[in-house]
């Protein structure tokens, strides 16, 4: 009984270092907030194109698509931008972008700066297309399928990792599917 | 003493002030204002996690005080205007969980806790009165000591 006793702290220790260890080690990541957007309809949007033309998400119904939210004074979408370049050259996958809270004309030099990886860009000035899509900042992206359906949301500028084992076998599936 | 009367007094006063809204963004309306800020203290700003929506300064947080005015304004209750940021948001946004399965750990676990502290010090206290016998009666001696001492005192 008393040896018993004196081994449930050597016990207790184990199990906290398991409990630690697995949450250390198993990649996720505290700060992600989990979208409630994830499987459920894209929401609705009338957007001006930078084009001119009206934008809502009936732009992206029938194909797989990227709504990535973006804005010429954000730092970590120019770290993005490349990533999205080659997405769109070289995997063909269609990116629409909403420029969140930008103006138009910084938006337009963004993308004449830099290169456009984007098939639309929708310009959300008061960021309230932003708060219907649950974003927190940018650059978020969304993965979207034929049926319009959110699939994937990364709340967090994307990674040639998670671009390699996670987005693009994902958009494989949901083409074939 | 009394300076640092007054000090408390004004610490007191100024205290309530300390918030985030700006004067544009106040309903003219006092009682929807009154909603407004009820629900926006119970709402997480997002960017900054541990404020509410109330204090930050966040321009995200600007936008959803400024749309959940818009909301009541627009004649929603209270519950549809925390509604319709909980589904964009997730239940993240709120700042005081909703009691159900999943945070019923949060919710419960500090008691459970203390229960299990209450019972370890229970245990301990019976085990510790059972170890020490009572103390045996006083003998002869002892009990003359004591009168004498009760004696003197008196």
């Amino acid at each position: 009984m008393r040896r018993l006793l004196y081994s449930l702290p050597v016990a207790l220790f184990v199990v906290l270092a398991a409990y630690f260890g697995v949450a250390l080690f198993s990649g996720r990541d505290p700060h992600a907030i989990p979208s409630p957007l994830v499987s459920e309809p894209t929401p609705s949007f009338e957007l001006t194109g930078l084009d001119a033309a009206a934008f809502s998400q009936d732009a992206l119904k029938g194909q797989v698509t990227l709504v990535n939210f973006f804005a010429s004074w954000c730092l970590p979408c120019r770290a993005e931008h490349p990533l999205l370049m080659r997405l769109a050259e070289q995997e063909h996958v269609p990116i629409y972008g909403i420029a969140y809270k930008d103006k138009r004309a910084d938006t337009e030099r963004f993308v004449a700066g830099l290169g456009s990886p984007y098939r639309r860009i929708g310009l959300d000035e008061q960021g309230r297309v932003g708060v219907d899509f649950g974003i927190t900042g940018v650059p978020e992206t969304f993965v979207i399928d034929k049926a319009g359906r959110i699939r994937r949301h990364y709340g967090a500028p994307l990674t040639a990792d998670q671009v390699r084992n996670d987005l693009l076998p994902l958009i494989r599936e949901l083409t074939r599917g | 003493m009394r300076r640092l009367l007054l000090c408390l007094a004004l610490v007191a006063a100024f205290a309530g002030t300390a918030f985030a809204v700006e004067p544009g963004e106040r309903l003219t309306d006092a009682a929807l204002e009154a909603r407004a800020r009820a629900i926006s203290k119970e709402l997480r700003c997002l960017v900054c996690q541990n404020e509410s929506i109330d204090d930050s300064n966040a321009a995200l947080a600007h936008d959803l005080r400024v749309l959940l005015r818009e909301r009541l304004a627009a004649g929603d209750s209270d519950e549809q205007v925390r509604d319709f940021l909980v589904r964009r948001y997730g239940q993240f946004v709120l700042l005081r969980p909703p009691i159900e399965p999943a945070t019923y750990v949060l919710w419960f676990g500090p008691f459970a806790v203390l229960a299990l502290g209450a019972m370890g010090i229970v245990v301990y206290l019976h085990r510790r009165a059972a170890r020490e016998p009572a103390p045996a009666p006083l003998d002869d001696s002892e009990r003359r000591r004591v009168a004498r001492l009760l004696k003197e005192d008196g």
